[in-house]
């Protein structure tokens, strides 16, 4: 195999534009493992690591950029107060060790459909900056995933950084797996509550690709209007908060695998949805009258 | 503690693992610290994997990707082309025994014109570096005709079914009649409660993969150093396969990462062989996980069918049982099994009358074989589902109905045998019950309970069950099998200090025999000095690391051994004091000879400057007979071995999710030989037990794994373990050295089941099978595997 070693930007870049097909490498937890698997090594590798770039991260205008090489024992030990949705979602990932070495690009290039981040990405309205020596563009997460296993990275692009507005309200992570900790998800589902545009979003894991529920968002949003309920601050009544759960299963492309039926998943998505939004929204309450 | 038992003692054991007192090593009963135990925590300890020697090539196996198959052709040229490639191997190149087995000689070396489990070895290859193996292993083309594989264990033998093996579909089928079931009848009951239960199939999952080398000798033979359980059985194997007299071949042992059962049958020990006598050079094989998965015997999966019937105070009346293991392709420990499933198969309660019938099946699944608990983990998941059944059918609580049946010392159990060792079993329930159970915590909401989803804490539905069991098993090998052990010790002066050698050929696979012989000797001989040495295939035959035996019978070589020695130096002191008007030598002491009462006759350095006293002891326990074949019945047992388990659980009931709160266990061991390392079983057989329980399963689909990582081969971590409580009874068996009892498997045998239970009593669920999935929790259905 070819391993290349790019000492800044303009290489990496320049080495990506002449090599199509490379596979980039930040913490090597999804290539190296795939080795170790048997699944063999790519052709040609690209190492990030010394990419210092990649791990930078800034606060400006209302919005945080974290560099592609931001690990997700970063995102539990130092962004939890102010991502509180994205640093729920990486405590869940793997074990300690695995979330040292991983990294948000590496889970948004390879796509899995249960990787932890991308529902909490999904909801947190997070814009991946992909570059290339074409130029730099910003791809909203909700258009990044555009298939199973496939994404909107051109193939000489690098996933630069990811953009999230600051959180308006309450943003929560569940997640279903074997264990109780270093387990693949056998579903997953993040919400977060933007109040000022009256938005509920959502992002669903473990279906076929990493996608929000498009449905029950528009049905919340609908129950919110038509009932005041975002000014009044008032519960939400259960059978709302449970329509809401069955609608973001039932808009989830659900498969049987080893780990689980498609019907287990759609029942547990359904009781992660409706938890998550029940408790997201008595936070929002609480938040709200003590601001008041 | 029951009436009857000649209790030595009794106790709570609570020991921090204590450093070796200054100047005095560890006797038995004590904390003995592992010689080995820091390097293993710190990584460096020398494990099997780690071996290398210089210019030493890899090996690498081909698999067969199918569960039945024809081999058409095997052309290995492409991979001889590659640069770096030094042999291929096939069939055609074992030059002496092509089939291998412990028990049943039935297994290729590497497959002939069949192929019958998905991953058995067809080739195997040597190159100067793994990578270049590995791509030479998928340049071997196998040309094969695709068969339709047996993989329902039920149907393997109806009339029509392929057969798997040529004498047919049946391995062994032992059929247990005790009391009226011996003239074909049972007698009524009041009450009768009726059970299917399942078992998946669980991996050992030990940490250090198959691995070793084979380093070509000067003498026309070979050095075999591999990780293994009994390096004796191998070394007879390997030498057949190999067509080498046994002198030749010398098997060595390596340093063993766990085993569980897992390493009883040979991996790549003749593989490796074959290639460093092909190559003239050593050959290093290590599989990775994907291949040992593919690459070892498994628990047996069972389906079990029970029915239980009893007075209406709940005493057992008779126990009629049908259960089909399946034991894939080749033999491997599966007669065994099926006896210890018999044998094992009403639990450790007094039933006058019982019929079972326990047939072990071959199929193109993988082969199942030994792992911790051997059969009476599946029996007892079935007995104490029943046990539960019962109570609820009769209104008890679950540890009344099984206090009423509780055998105790003179009682009889399935094969018909009178236990004549303390067998506490009421004692261990009673225990259990008595301890405290653990508070519920609060959810961060505070009203309702938290949620056992990860991420951000939610409330959610939590429902707190608690569940018991109880079990026994055989220590060591049964059915007239005499696996005894043979052990040398030495007593000599070394700088001018006596000093202990202690040499077996049992292997060390992490369960503390290293340290238990040097206490053993320490104890005996009073030396604080005691080296112990690795026998090999030179030595004389220990027995398998397995079975919980080695602490009974290579402990009892030891002890034999070094009694032997006692015994000729106090000899020797009398002849050395004769005339003197002391003695006689009664003892040896901090040193020296003592007399009767203690009284230092003569420096043991003096006794020993005419040179070292050595004995070399073979040792057999006492002699066990074989099951009668009609009825099963037998004195086929030396020992039985007890315990139970209180599990406590929440259960998610929306999701499905168990987490174990309390997992607390009450063993009896006869005697705590090195108290922190049995702490350490109990831990270990316990945890592996809530694996098999609540997520551990191998899955198949039409024979083929499904499940080759840990990815999705689901082991427990500390996370999913709780604290555990343990209790250890000290009832001394009068047979055995010490009055010890085999601990090892025990604490696996009974946590499936006690949290099994747990589970059921939060959800009101049957849950017949086990692993219990989350499916299983909100009664949904499952993908059906093998529509066959």
């Amino acid at each position: 195999m070819e391993f290349l070693l790019p000492r800044d930007r303009q290489e990496a870049l320049e080495l990506m534009a002449g090599r199509p097909g490379t596979v980039p490498v930040a913490g090597g937890t999804d290539v190296m493992v795939g080795w170790n698997m048997s699944r063999g090594l790519p052709a040609r590798a690209l190492d990030l690591s010394r990419l210092g770039h990649l791990s930078r991260r800034r606060y400006g205008e209302g919005r945080y950029r974290l560099g592609a090489n931001t690990t997700y024992s970063t995102l539990t030990d130092e962004l939890r107060g102010e991502l509180p949705g994205l640093a729920a979602a990486a405590g869940a990932v793997g074990s300690r060790q695995i979330r040292n070495r991983g990294t948000l690009g590496g889970s948004l290039g390879s796509a899995w459909p249960a990787a932890d981040a991308h529902p909490a990405l999904l909801a947190c309205r997070a814009e991946v900056e992909l570059a290339s020596v074409r130029g730099s563009r910003r791809v909203p997460v909700r258009e990044f995933f555009s298939g199973p296993g496939r994404t909107a990275r051109e193939g000489d692009e690098l996933i630069e950084a990811v953009l999230l507005p600051r959180p308006e309200g309450p943003q929560l992570f569940t997640k279903v797996g074997r264990k109780a900790v270093a387990t693949l998800a056998t579903c997953s589902f993040a919400v977060a509550l933007w109040p000022s545009t009256r938005q509920v979003l959502t992002g669903v894991g473990g279906a076929d690709r990493p996608a929000p529920a498009a449905v029950a968002e528009a049905f919340l949003a609908g129950q919110l209007a038509a009932h005041g309920t975002w000014e009044s601050g008032e519960r939400l009544p259960d059978e709302v908060v449970r329509h809401f759960g069955e609608l973001a299963a039932e808009g989830a492309v659900l498969g049987d695998d080893v780990r689980a039926t498609a019907e287990y998943r759609r029942r547990a998505l359904s009781v992660l949805a409706r938890r998550s939004l029940a408790q997201a929204w008595e936070n929002y309450r609480t938040e709200r009258h003590r601001c008041a | 503690m029951s009436g009857d038992a000649p209790t030595r003692r009794s106790q709570t054991v609570a020991l921090p693992a204590q450093p070796d007192v200054e100047g005095r090593g560890a006797r038995i009963g004590e904390a003995a610290p592992r010689p080995d135990g820091l390097l293993k925590a710190t990584g460096g300890f020398a494990y099997s994997s780690d071996l290398w020697a210089a210019g030493m090539l890899w090996g690498a196996t081909v698999r067969s990707p199918h569960p039945h198959a024809r081999i058409v052709r095997i052309d290995t040229a492409e991979a001889l082309a590659l640069p770096g490639v030094h042999a291929v191997l096939t069939h055609a190149d074992v030059p002496g025994r092509k089939l291998h087995g412990a028990m049943v000689v039935d297994q290729p070396v590497l497959a002939m014109d069949t192929v019958r489990f998905h991953g058995e070895p067809v080739a195997v290859l040597a190159a100067d570096h793994p990578a270049t193996a590995r791509r030479a292993a998928a340049l071997v083309r196998v040309v094969y005709e695709v068969l339709p594989p047996l993989t329902d264990p039920d149907s393997a033998l109806a009339p029509d079914a392929v057969r798997v093996q040529p004498q047919g579909n049946l391995v062994r089928h032992v059929r247990v009649r005790r009391g009226a079931a011996q003239r074909g009848e049972l007698p009524h009951a009041d009450v009768v409660v009726r059970g299917e239960y399942e078992t998946g199939v669980q991996d050992q999952a030990f940490l250090s993969p198959e691995s070793g080398m084979a380093v070509p000798a000067a003498d026309g033979g070979v050095d075999l150093h591999v990780a293994t359980q009994w390096i004796h059985v191998d070394h007879e194997q390997v030498a057949a396969s190999l067509a080498l007299p046994g002198e030749k071949v010398r098997v060595r042992l390596a340093g063993v990462g766990g085993a569980f059962g897992a390493r009883e049958d040979l991996s790549m020990h003749v593989h490796a062989c074959l290639l460093a006598l092909r190559t003239d050079r050593p050959v290093k094989m290590c599989y990775s996980r994907e291949e040992s998965f593919l690459g070892h015997a498994h628990r047996h999966p069972a389906r079990m069918t029970y029915e239980h019937g009893a007075t209406r105070e709940g005493k057992l009346v008779y126990v009629k049982a049908d259960i089909i293991l399946d034991g894939g392709a080749y033999a491997s420990s599966s007669p065994a099994v099926t006896g210890t499933v018999a044998t094992c198969s009403v639990g450790p309660y007094e039933v006058e009358h019982v019929r079972v019938d326990v047939r072990t099946v071959y199929t193109h699944n993988p082969p199942s074989g030994a792992m911790r608990g051997f059969g009476a983990v599946q029996t007892c998941f079935g007995y104490e589902s029943q046990m539960d059944r019962l109570a609820r059918a009769l209104d008890l609580d679950p540890v009344e109905v099984r206090t009423r049946n509780a055998v105790r010392q003179g009682s009889v159990v399935a094969n018909g045998q009178v236990l004549d060792h303390p067998a506490p079993v009421a004692e261990l329930l009673g225990r259990l019950r008595a301890m405290p159970l653990p508070r519920q915590e609060a959810a961060p909401s505070g009203s309702a309970t938290a949620a056992l989803c990860m991420g951000t804490p939610v409330p959610g539905r939590v429902v707190r069950g608690v569940g018991f069991a109880a079990g026994l098993k055989n220590v060591g090998f049964v059915e007239g099998f005499d696996d005894y052990s043979t052990a040398r010790v030495v007593l000599e002066l070394h700088e001018g200090l006596p000093r202990v050698r202690v040499r077996t050929a049992a292997a060390e696979v992490g369960q503390g025999l290293v340290t238990l012989q040097a206490q053993i000797a320490r104890t005996e001989l009073d030396v604080e000095t005691v080296l112990v040495e690795q026998g090999d295939s030179g030595f004389g035959d220990a027995g398998p690391t397995s079975s919980a035996r080695q602490s009974y019978v290579t402990g009892g070589a030891v002890k034999a051994a070094a009694e032997a020695v006692r015994t000729r130096v106090l000899r020797r002191a009398d002849e050395l004091l004769a005339g003197a008007g002391q003695g006689p030598a009664a003892g040896v002491s901090r040193g020296a000879v003592v007399d009767g009462n203690g009284a230092v006759l003569l420096d043991l350095a003096k006794v020993l400057a005419e040179g070292a006293v050595a004995e070399t002891v073979e040792w057999h326990h006492r002699p066990t007979r074989p099951l009668d074949d009609g009825t099963g019945q037998g004195d086929s047992v030396f020992q039985f071995a007890f315990s139970a388990h209180r599990a406590v659980v929440d259960v998610d009931v929306e999701l499905g999710l168990v987490r174990v709160v309390a997992l607390d266990c009450v063993q009896d061991v006869g005697r705590a030989m090195n108290p922190p390392a049995l702490r350490g079983q109990l831990h270990g057989g316990s945890a592996q037990g809530l694996g098999l329980a609540l997520m551990e399963e191998i899955l198949l689909e039409r024979g083929e794994v499904r499940t080759t990582s840990f990815t999705d081969y689901h082991l427990p971590t500390t996370a999913d373990v709780p604290r555990m409580r343990t209790e250890i009874l000290e009832c001394a068996d009068a047979h055995a050295p010490y009055g010890l009892r085999g601990a090892g498997e025990m604490p696996h045998v009974t946590s499936p089941a006690a949290v099994a239970a747990a589970v059921r009593d939060a959800t009101g669920r049957a849950l017949a099978r086990l692993p219990v999935r989350p499916e299983d929790i909100l009664g949904l259905h499952h993908r059906k595997e093998d529509p066959a």
